[in-house]
């Protein structure tokens, strides 16, 4: 990057400085409010479907736009809670994805600790297979996935939705790259006071990576709560069903009632959102470490 | 000393024991039993004879496999590009926001991406239902005064399943363009400004050639993911009639094996996924690892 470079496509110096704060100050007044503007249009679908599911049924049919509901109800809510297994989803999706949760992340820091700090055989191979299996796509092995949980009986259960979603090479990666930055000096002095690689693990590197945990725990989980394709493949009836998959299965039930589509397809977003809204910043991290990106 | 060794040995052992069972039983085992499943004709479930390349052949021959294909390349056209501009320019303006604003900015467009696959679908199904959906306003006109179906419509299929899913998405590669525009160091454009840099001298000098390793991770990002779509196609075409013509590989892979029990054929096209998303998984690496070194 040479000055002449960027000076080149510049009027001369001099005559500038007055009009150029002016020409700024309106260009960027227009980029702020296209943005805002923006941010509106993206967020309305959003609001759209939820303040439609408190108004009445009579009144979401009725023409013309209001943005806010005339007869404020919660009867698609109440409705939804008492006609529909949505109780049952949502313990399903709670244990299966706390399930994955847990699975994951203790199996990823184990592993991760051990290939960043230990000298074992194949550790070198281990290490080019967790590589190379960021490149394989789970959607291509749904078909053996469900010969193999057929053949363990199963399919239809808990466990069978879990097993597929425990997959998790980017986890290992992650912690295998924080693992390697802990200073070396922690680990000497651990050592030399009899600690062994369990207790160097539980004890020094995980609570030295806590944030990286709660990011990765909080991801996953959002990604196993809101898994379509495995459940829906795995799970025929409804008392196994989790809320993502659930919820398109309401419709069937009552017709087309778009209150109540609505309400229990906000019910099915409400512990995401919240858990993405309290803990903004470590999704975010762990949005980019996933991506590659060290944050 | 080889006591110690024989300690990480065993320590090495019990740490990486879960993950190598996990791995093998649910990753190695599996792929490698799809691609002998994939010489058979077996059902879903239960044993198979040996065909060869019968169901590749099928798969090459028969119409509706190339057309997955193609509507899959379609897709991941219309959605990976126009959603990692659109998201490069969106950083731009909630990067130039400060405070609060920034934040609730970011947030909007970061929401959708939360949310499960299902709601989404239900939110832009209402959005844009044939009698009573808001968007009906806008395209009535369009349309001659008469509402329309446009999930229905099967040209307007996969852009609007395509837009619907750069409303989803956006958000992932907003936060991506977000952190990399925040690593450009601002004494570089306050320089460029003293020397009377017009701004689009600047995007073009200094922001354009910095984000570009960015643009390069999310689109292919984009592109990788995108290959894989199954949920929103089939999501909206749920209770169509003429499934066939907006059929993904997935999609087509789903309904070999679990509604036409063919097994076998819907590991073969399983295995040319596979095969192309490692493809593109190879280069993305390259073009990336390229990147680094320079």
């Amino acid at each position: 990057m040479t000055d002449t470079a960027l000076v080149s496509d510049a009027p001369p110096p001099a005559a500038r400085p007055l009009v150029r704060l002016r020409q700024l100050d309106l260009f960027g007044a227009v980029v702020t409010l296209a943005t805002l503007a923006g941010a509106v249009v993206w967020a309305f679908p959003l609001y759209w479907g939820l303040v439609t599911t408190f108004k009445p049924e009579t009144e979401i049919v009725q023409p013309g736009v209001h943005l806010w509901p005339q007869n404020f109800t919660f009867e698609n809510y109440a409705h939804v809670l008492m006609q529909t297994k949505i109780g049952l989803w949502y313990v399903n999706s709670l244990v299966t994805s706390g399930a994955v949760t847990v699975i994951v992340v203790v199996m990823a820091a184990a592993a991760g600790y051990a290939i960043s700090q230990l000298e074992f055989p194949g550790r070198r191979v281990f290490w080019a297979m967790i590589l190379a299996s960021f490149m394989v796509p789970i959607p291509a092995l749904i078909v053996n996935h469900f010969v193999l949980m057929s053949q363990f009986g199963w399919i239809n259960t808990l466990q069978g939705v879990v097993a597929p979603q425990l997959i998790a090479p980017v986890t290992v990666i992650i912690y295998k790259q924080f693992f390697d930055s802990v200073p070396k000096d922690f680990r000497e002095a651990a050592v030399m006071d009899g600690a062994n690689d369990f207790q160097l693990l539980f004890r020094i590197y995980l609570p030295m990576n806590w944030g990286i945990t709660t990011a990765l725990a909080i991801i996953t989980f959002i990604g196993a709560w809101n898994l379509f394709l495995w459940p829906f493949l795995a799970v025929s009836s409804e008392e196994k069903l989790n809320v993502a998959v659930g919820i398109t299965q309401v419709h069937d039930a009552f017709g087309v009632q778009y209150g109540r589509d609505l309400a229990v397809a906000m019910l099915a977003a409400l512990p995401v959102a919240i858990v993405y809204l309290i803990f903004q910043r470590r999704v975010t991290q762990a949005i980019m470490l996933s991506a590659g990106i060290k944050g | 000393m080889l006591k110690s060794k024989r300690a990480e040995y065993f320590a090495a052992a019990v740490l990486m024991a879960p993950f190598v069972v996990i791995y093998g039983v649910l990753f190695v085992y599996p792929t490698i039993k799809m691609v002998e499943l994939s010489f058979t004709n077996a059902p879903l479930i239960g044993p198979g004879k040996w065909v060869g390349l019968d169901n590749y052949w099928r798969l090459a021959t028969e119409r509706l496999f190339p057309t997955a294909v193609w509507n899959t390349i379609y897709f991941v056209l219309l959605s990976a590009l126009p959603s990692t501009l659109l998201a490069l320019v969106v950083a731009l303006g909630v990067n130039r926001l400060k405070g609060w604003a920034q934040s609730v900015a970011l947030a909007a467009f970061f929401l959708p991406y939360i949310l499960p696959v299902s709601v989404v679908y239900r939110i832009w199904d209402w959005m844009f239902d044939a009698n009573f959906g808001i968007a009906q306003y806008a395209i009535a006109p369009l349309d001659g005064g008469q509402h329309l179906s446009v999930f229905r419509t099967i040209p307007l299929f996969m852009p609007m399943v395509a837009v619907v899913t750069i409303w989803w998405l956006l958000g992932f590669n907003v936060l991506l363009f977000v952190s990399g525009l925040r690593n450009i160091s601002t004494e570089i454009y306050e320089a460029a400004e003293l020397d009377g840099a017009s701004r689009w001298a600047q995007f073009k000098r200094i922001t354009w050639p910095l984000i570009w390793p960015v643009t390069v991770l999310v689109l292919t990002i984009q592109l990788i993911l995108q290959f894989k779509i199954f949920d929103q196609v089939y999501l909206f075409t749920q209770g169509g009639y003429r499934v066939d013509s907006t059929m993904v590989m997935v999609q087509y892979i789903y309904r070999e094996a679990f509604q036409l029990n063919k097994g076998g054929l819907a590991a073969s096209a399983s295995v040319v996924l596979f095969v192309l998303i490692a493809v593109m998984s190879v280069l993305q690496f390259q073009l990336l690892r390229a990147r680094a070194q320079r």
